[in-house]
C-alpha cells in the first residue's frame, strides 16, 4: 500500500526522512504504524531499529495516532515573553485534554513545539500547515470553534 | 507587455495569508474590473514588507503610499477613493513613523533589496533588477580563485552565529581533488527568535540560489543542498518553484550558459530538531540518520556529506554573495565597521512598537536597531533588557544599549551577534522566568548523544525550577554559572555550550531578580 510513496524516491537512505514524511502526511491519522515502518524497511533495506531511532528523534513524527489537526503551539522564549502560558492553558481547558493527547472526536492533538520563526507575531501556534498568530485567549477559543464547525 | 498607471504590492507571507491577503487580493481584482481599472491598475504578490502584527498591507506605487490593516470591507472604498479618484484613503494609512522607517530601511538594503518589491515567485522579475548578472559574471569572467579572493577581501562572516570567515572556509574545500564536491545550506533555523532566513527565502528565493551558484563554481561544486526546516511550508514551496524555473531558463543544469559547468541543486526537508542546525548533525540529517553531531576533526569541509569535501553555509551569508561580486569588495567593505563589514539583518521581537526585520550595517548600537527601526519600545514601556542572539545568546542590560553590534565590539563585553535575533524586554519582565524558559528549551532539545549536555541541561533546569519556586538559595546562582562553564569546556557541540551565556549574563546583570526569589 506504500507502494505509490515508494515510486517517487530512489531507494536511498538518505530518502527515509522524506518518505517517512511522505507516509505520515497521507495518513488520515497522521502517524506512522509499525506496519509501514516493515514496508519502509524492507524498500531501503535499512534496519528497523534505524528507522524507530530517526522517527523517535525527530519532534515532527509520531508513531501514536493523532487527530484530523494537530496543534502545534511555540512554547519558545520569545512566545514565552508574550504568554504562551495563558494560550496552552486555554486550549487545554477548551480541548479537555492534555499535552499529546487527541480529542475523543478525533478532531484535535495537541502538542508544544520550539520555535516556529513567526516571533514577530508571539505567541504563535501551528495548525497542521496554517500559522495562526497574535494569539489571545479569545481568538484561541474563535479558532477552534471554526475548525469544528467545518469538521 | 503591458504597461500600468499604478501597481499595488501585497506582502504575501505565511502571516498576511492568515490575516486574509489571498482574499483581498481576489476582492482588489475583481474590484478592479467592475470599474474597468484592470488594464491601468496591476496587483502584485510580493514577499514580506518588512514588519508585523500590522495585518494586511499594501504598498501602492509609484506614489509610495502604504495602508495597513485593510479587510475586504475596506476594499470598494479604497478603489473607488485612490484609484478612480486619486486621493489616498487617509483612515487606511500606515502612521508616519512607521513609513518613514521602512523606507529608511531601504537605502542600506542588500540582502533583502528586493524582498517586497518584486514577485518572488517569477524569476523574469528578479532578472528584471539585476539578477542573474553575478553568476553570469563569476561563471564566464571569473576563475574560481578570483571569486575566492573576492569574497575573502570583502570580509563576509557567517551569520549563523559562529562568524566563520566565508572566503577562508571556502579556500579549505577548493584545493581538496574530489570527484564530487558539496554545498549545503543551512536553512534549519530553530533558534528561538531568528526568523531572518525564512523571510530571505519567502521574500527573495532566488538571491539565495545565486549566491549559492556563486559559491558551487568557486570550490568546485557541482551539487546543492537546501536543508530546510519541514515548519517552513511555503519556503519549501517557493524554493522548489524557484529551482524548476532556473532550470527551465537554463541557469541550472547541464553546460551553463556555455561554460562546460553543471550544477543542480535539491531540497530537503528537516523534521524538526534544534540540533540539526549543527552542521555535522545536519550532515547526518541529510543523510537519513538521528541528527546527532559527528567529532570534529574531520572537518566537514574535507569529509562531510557521504565523506565527500562539504561546504555548510547561512542562508543570509550566502545571500551576500551575488551583491560582493555585482559591487566588489570595496563597496562592501565600505559599509560596516571593526573588522565587521557589510549588512546584518535582525530580527526584532518582544516589546517594542514594530516587531519585524531589518537590515542595517554592522556597527549600529542596540538603542538606534530599537528606536530608528523598531519603533522604540511598545506603549512607552521602560527597557529592561534585551536578549541578544536567541537562545544560545546574551541578555543585555540597559548599560549596554549604546555598544555598537559587530563581533568584536560585542566580544569585549563577552556577548555574541549570533543570528541577529534582538527579543527586547520591558520592565515588568522577569528574568527568572525568562532564563527558565531558555533552561526549558536546552533541556527539551538536547539530543542526547553526550553526557555532559544530556545531563547538564536537565540539571539546570531542576536548578531554575528550585528558584523560580522560592526554594533556592544563593549559592544556587554560582552553581548554575560553574555548571554551565564545565559544560562549555566538555561538551560533544554547541548545543552544550550553549546556556552559560544567558546564565552568566541574566546573573551578573539581573542578580536582584534571582535575589528576589530566593530571601
Amino acid at each position: 500500500m506504500y507502494q505509490e510513496i515508494f515510486k517517487k524516491y530512489e531507494p536511498t537512505k538518505d530518502n527515509l526522512i522524506y518518505i517517512l514524511h511522505d507516509i505520515q502526511d497521507n495518513h488520515p491519522q497522521q502517524y506512522i504504524t509499525e506496519e509501514a515502518v516493515l514496508s519502509v524497511s524492507k524498500y531501503l533495506n535499512v534496519p528497523i531499529n534505524h528507522i524507530y531511532g530517526v522517527i523517535t528523534f525527530y519532534g515532527m513524527f509520531s508513531m501514536k495516532a493523532r487527530g484530523k489537526n494537530i496543534i502545534r503551539l511555540c512554547e519558545s522564549p520569545p512566545c514565552y515573553l508574550k504568554g504562551c502560558d495563558n494560550i496552552y492553558r486555554k486550549l487545554k481547558e477548551e480541548l479537555n485534554i492534555k499535552q499529546n493527547e487527541t480529542t475523543e472526536d478525533g478532531l484535535f492533538t495537541l502538542e508544544l513545539c520550539a520555535c516556529l520563526g513567526v516571533c514577530g507575531n508571539a505567541p504563535v501556534m501551528m495548525i497542521n500547515n496554517d500559522i495562526y498568530g497574535d494569539l489571545t485567549e479569545e481568538k484561541v477559543v474563535k479558532i477552534i470553534k471554526d475548525i469544528k464547525g467545518e469538521k | 507587455m503591458k504597461f500600468y498607471r499604478s501597481h499595488i504590492l501585497l506582502g504575501m507571507s505565511e502571516t498576511s495569508i492568515e490575516a486574509g491577503a489571498k482574499k483581498i487580493e481576489l476582492a482588489l481584482k475583481s474590484e478592479l474590473s467592475k470599474r474597468n481599472l484592470q488594464d491601468e491598475i496591476d496587483v502584485l504578490e510580493t514577499g514580506p514588507l518588512g514588519f508585523f502584527a500590522k495585518g494586511v498591507c499594501l504598498k501602492v506605487y509609484p506614489e509610495n503610499v502604504l495602508y495597513e490593516n485593510v479587510t475586504v470591507e475596506d476594499i470598494p472604498e479604497l478603489v473607488e477613493e485612490h484609484f478612480l479618484k486619486g486621493r489616498p484613503v487617509k483612515r487606511l494609512l500606515a502612521t508616519t513613523t512607521r513609513v518613514e522607517a521602512y523606507d529608511f530601511n531601504y537605502k542600506e538594503r542588500n540582502v533583502l533589496e528586493n524582498s517586497g518589491i518584486i514577485d518572488p515567485e517569477d524569476i523574469e522579475e528578479y532578472i528584471g533588477v539585476g539578477g542573474y548578472e553575478a553568476w553570469e559574471k563569476a561563471l564566464l569572467k571569473m576563475k574560481p580563485e578570483e571569486i575566492i579572493a573576492e569574497v575573502k577581501e570583502s570580509g563576509l562572516r557567517g551569520r549563523g552565529g559562529a562568524g566563520f570567515p566565508t572566503g577562508l572556509k571556502w579556500s579549505f574545500t577548493a584545493p581538496i581533488d574530489s570527484p564530487e564536491k558539496h554545498l549545503v545550506i543551512n536553512a534549519d533555523e530553530g533558534e528561538p527568535g531568528t526568523f531572518k532566513d525564512r523571510l530571505i527565502m519567502e521574500g527573495d528565493p532566488h538571491k539565495l540560489l545565486e549566491g549559492m551558484m556563486i559559491a558551487c563554481r568557486a570550490f568546485g561544486a557541482n551539487k546543492g543542498f537546501i536543508y530546510i526546516r519541514g515548519e517552513y511550508k511555503l519556503c519549501i514551496e517557493r524554493l522548489k518553484h524557484a529551482i524548476n524555473q532556473c532550470r527551465s531558463y537554463g541557469i541550472l543544469g547541464q553546460d551553463i550558459f556555455g561554460s562546460g559547468f553543471n550544477l543542480d541543486f535539491d531540497i530537503k526537508v528537516g523534521a524538526g530538531a534544534y540540533v540539526c542546525g549543527e552542521e555535522t548533525a545536519l550532515i547526518e540529517s541529510l543523510e537519513g540518520n538521528r541528527g546527532n553531531p559527528r567529532f570534529k576533526p574531520p572537518f566537514p569541509g574535507v569529509k562531510g556529506l557521504w565523506q565527500t569535501p562539504t561546504v555548510v553555509n547561512n542562508v543570509e551569508t550566502i545571500a551576500n554573495v551575488p551583491t560582493i561580486i555585482n559591487k566588489g569588495a570595496e563597496w562592501y567593505k565600505s559599509l560596516g565597521v571593526n573588522g565587521a563589514t557589510g549588512t546584518k539583518v535582525y530580527t526584532l521581537m518582544g516589546d517594542v512598537a514594530m516587531p519585524g526585520l531589518t537590515e542595517v550595517p554592522m556597527g549600529i548600537t542596540l538603542r538606534d536597531i530599537i528606536n530608528k527601526y523598531g519603533g522604540g519600545m511598545l506603549r512607552g514601556k521602560k527597557f529592561k533588557g534585551a536578549l541578544v542572539g536567541g537562545a544560545a545568546g546574551v541578555i543585555l542590560s540597559d548599560k549596554l544599549l549604546d555598544v555598537k553590534m559587530d563581533y568584536e565590539s560585542l566580544k569585549e563585553y563577552t556577548a555574541v551577534l549570533g543570528s541577529g535575533a534582538i527579543m527586547v524586554m520591558g520592565e515588568e519582565v522577569d528574568m527568572v522566568e525568562m532564563l527558565w524558559s531558555i533552561l526549558r528549551f536546552f533541556r527539551h532539545e538536547s539530543c542526547g548523544k553526550c553526557f555532559p549536555c544530556r545531563l547538564g541541561t536537565q540539571q539546570l533546569y531542576n536548578i531554575i525550577c528550585k528558584i523560580r519556586d522560592g526554594e533556592g538559595k544563593e549559592e544556587d546562582l554560582e552553581s548554575m554559572i560553574l555548571l554551565s562553564d564545565a559544560m562549555v569546556k566538555s561538551s560533544f557541540c554547541a548545543l552544550g555550550q550553549s546556556p552559560y551565556m544567558p546564565i552568566k549574563s541574566s546573573i551578573l546583570n539581573f542578580r536582584n531578580d534571582f535575589l528576589k526569589r530566593i530571601k
